[in-house]
């Protein structure tokens, strides 16, 4: 019988299962326990929260103090704190409550968590688990909406995670608690209450590897994130018309499985990236740039980008559902790569 | 209705620092007892901090020669604060940890680090030789202060496990308007880490004067916004840094908490060897520190107290030539290894996109020849 988790409760599962195998394993954060400042006072109120998104919510009563603790409201502090902790052999798990605050603790992320190894020469690992939440869609305004994936997968010694179901935010968090390097795990908040097919047992998905979602022929889409939901259904619709599409989640950007992405293109000849960052040196780019360097000769049509505007977030809900990328700007993409590639086949074929 | 009660049952006053740093050796090396700082060293004690002093002093010199000669890309120099971190450095046992600062080959000696691995980070040949967990000796930290949170992490972590060991974290006056020690100091003081947050003020942040640093009246005086005592002491005089380190460090053992010891002292030299200190600095003052070299201080009391006579001045004399000469073998022309080495280290386990860069980086060297 199938179990049907949301993707919240998926990582919570992940959390205290990672938390049961292996004592080294600890969570920090903001607001993660909830109250646990006051449960002297307030026992009932120690575990009601955490946090905003109820993520780690009961790990406190299972695990004490001492394994989930409520920081400082400071993420320099406890990015820090954890790359020290992680120096000492264990396995922290920091949470920045959005991705959008992780600027205070950038220094420490790109200077130290990702460099350690590296600078002591392969003698000091640093096996921290960096869990944030991205994206937009939620009317939470520029600074609580943003993405950034692009700014974590630019820098050698970070590893980037983004799941898109329950069954992927599961097996990918615990491997990457279980990873020897630093890896920043990135949850869309508009996608903790997706429900899927998740095993109670433990288990693992190798960081690195991408999910084909759904076989096509035709086109190759690349989802990021909750884009691979709306490329879904753009490849329904699309499909009426005629259309085959094969949507594939990297699930992972850092390391990003390049030879499942260009095997696809290969066969198919059209590349759509589908990413709701700001367009400019993003993923969207990285994946149009592997197609142009090492598929070029394969791509029957221009590769098109469906991506957020280069401007913040608006807090504006009619001006936000603008922002992030639709069905139908997928379905135009996908016509527009089909129909450029048709006439230039048409062009070929009249000697023109 | 909520708490109006201090929340922590502490006298601010209680964690002030003395009006006058801790001294026990005067500028001209008599030893004066002081309340609360005894001394626990025996004459082997004695001799041994002296023996790390000089050793320093050697050791930074054949540096500063191997950067002039070339050998090393820059290099920071401790001339004239030995006494601050052999003292604090010494007050540590051997499970305790130090996550030191660029300047601190003082502090490694102690250790047992050898200095020549460590300079390795300097020349670029390959970053640091040394093995942190052997010496439970973190890498010299380039970035500013950004130490300061792993030594309070680690620290939390030791704590967790149930461990005694402290974990001393080295700073400098500048560092103390960065972010990353005041966040350290706050979680070393909310989870009662046994972390010793050590400042050498040596008066300048480069080129700037640490009265354009910060209004507060002293670095030590800083603590009290933590809940943790600062203590504040003179830091060219090595009894002085030993005693305050050693009350620092028992009492977080003993699990007290973390603290915060401020060693007032003067770098003599150049912040690094990239930069002229005579065009900031007059030459009066620098001839005012001269006068209150720690090791010549030491010497004195040494002495008077019949610890130091020709023999064992040879004995030190000898040992410092051969560290100096192991640097120079160390160093001297150290080749910069594979170039394929680019591509080790960033991850445990290489990702198969390393594979590519990795042949690329082959082809060109094979079309191009070998830099």
């Amino acid at each position: 019988m199938t179990r049907e988790l949301t993707i919240k409760d998926a990582l919570n599962e992940a959390l205290r299962q990672a938390m049961e195998a292996d004592d080294d394993v600890v969570l920090l954060g903001e607001d993660i326990a909830g109250g646990a400042g006051r449960d002297e006072a307030y026992p009932e109120a120690a575990d009601a929260w955490g946090g905003p998104f109820g993520v780690t919510q009961g790990l406190l009563g299972q695990f004490g103090r001492d394994r989930v603790m409520d920081t400082p409201i400071a993420e320099t502090g406890f990015v820090g704190a954890s790359i020290g902790m992680a120096i000492a052999g264990m396995r922290p798990v920091p949470e920045i409550m959005y991705v959008d605050f992780i600027g205070t603790s950038f220094d420490q992320l790109l200077n130290h968590a990702a460099k350690l190894r590296y600078l002591y020469g392969g003698k000091v690992s640093v096996p921290m688990t960096v869990r944030t939440v991205t994206g937009a869609g939620f009317r939470a305004a520029g600074e609580h909406s943003q993405t950034l994936y692009s700014l974590y997968t630019h820098i050698p010694g970070l590893k980037v995670v983004a799941p898109a179901t329950p069954y992927d935010a599961k097996g990918l968090l615990l491997a990457a608690i279980q990873d020897s390097d630093p890896v920043i795990f990135m949850e869309h908040k508009r996608l903790y209450m997706t429900t899927g097919h998740v095993p109670e047992e433990p288990y693992t998905i190798p960081l690195g590897t991408a999910s084909i979602v759904r076989a096509g022929d035709d086109v190759t889409i690349i989802g990021v994130q909750k884009m691979v939901h709306t490329a879904l259904e753009a490849a329904t619709e699309l499909e009426q018309q005629g259309i085959s599409c094969e949507v594939i989640d990297p699930r992972s950007y850092s390391p990003l499985d390049t030879d499942t992405i260009l095997t696809s293109i290969r066969r198919t000849g059209h590349l759509v990236v589908v990413d709701e960052s700001h367009p400019r040196c993003s993923l969207a780019t990285d994946i149009s740039a592997l197609a142009a360097e090492h598929a070029f000769h394969d791509l029957r049509g221009p590769v098109r980008m469906v991506t957020g505007t280069h401007s913040p977030v608006p807090f504006s809900p009619p001006l936000e559902d603008l922002y992030v990328p639709d069905v139908p700007r997928i379905v135009d993409a996908v016509r527009s790569t089909l129909d450029q590639g048709r006439k230039g086949a048409e062009a070929v074929a009249h000697g023109r | 209705m909520s708490d109006t009660k201090m929340p922590l049952d502490l006298d601010p006053a209680d964690l002030l620092p003395p009006a006058e740093p801790v001294q026990l050796l005067d500028d001209e090396g008599t030893l004066h007892e002081v309340d609360g700082y005894p001394l626990d060293l025996k004459d082997s004690d004695f001799r041994d901090l002296y023996r790390y002093m000089v050793l320093a002093r050697r050791v930074d010199k054949q540096a500063i020669n191997l950067q002039r000669q070339g050998q090393l890309g820059v290099y920071a120099s401790l001339l004239g604060q030995e006494a601050a971190q052999i003292g604090g450095a010494y007050a540590l046992d051997q499970q305790d940890w130090v996550f030191p600062s660029y300047r601190e080959m003082g502090a490694a000696l102690v250790r047992g680090v050898d200095p020549g691995k460590v300079l390795h980070l300097f020349r670029g040949t390959w970053l640091s030789d040394h093995d942190p967990h052997e010496h439970h000796f973190g890498l010299l930290s380039i970035p500013i202060g950004t130490q300061a949170l792993h030594a309070a992490g680690f620290a939390m972590a030791a704590k967790l496990d149930g461990s005694d060991l402290v974990v001393m974290s080295y700073f400098g006056d500048g560092a103390t308007s960065e972010g990353d020690p005041h966040e350290a100091m706050n979680f070393a003081a909310v989870y009662e880490a046994a972390c010793v947050f050590f400042v050498q003020n040596n008066q300048y942040a480069i080129s700037v004067p640490l009265s354009k640093q910060t209004k507060a009246p002293t670095i030590a005086h800083k603590a009290v916004g933590y809940g943790m005592p600062g203590y504040r002491c003179d830091g060219n005089d090595v009894l002085a840094t030993y005693a305050v380190s050693r009350k620092a460090v028992d009492r977080a053992r003993a699990g007290g908490g973390p603290s915060l010891i401020e060693a007032v002292t003067y770098r003599m030299e150049a912040h690094t060897t990239a930069d002229d200190p005579t065009r900031y600095r007059t030459p009066a003052e620098l001839e005012q520190w001269k006068r209150r070299d720690p090791i010549a201080r030491f010497e004195t009391f040494l002495e008077s107290e019949g610890l130091l006579d020709d023999a064992f001045r040879a004995e030190i004399d000898e040992e410092a030539q051969a560290y100096a000469k192991r640097m120079r073998e160390e160093i001297y022309d150290a080749p910069h290894g594979d170039p394929m080495e680019l591509f080790e280290h960033v991850y445990a386990d290489p990702p198969a996109s390393y594979a590519e860069q990795r042949a690329l980086l082959q082809r060109e060297l094979d079309e191009h020849g070998t830099s």
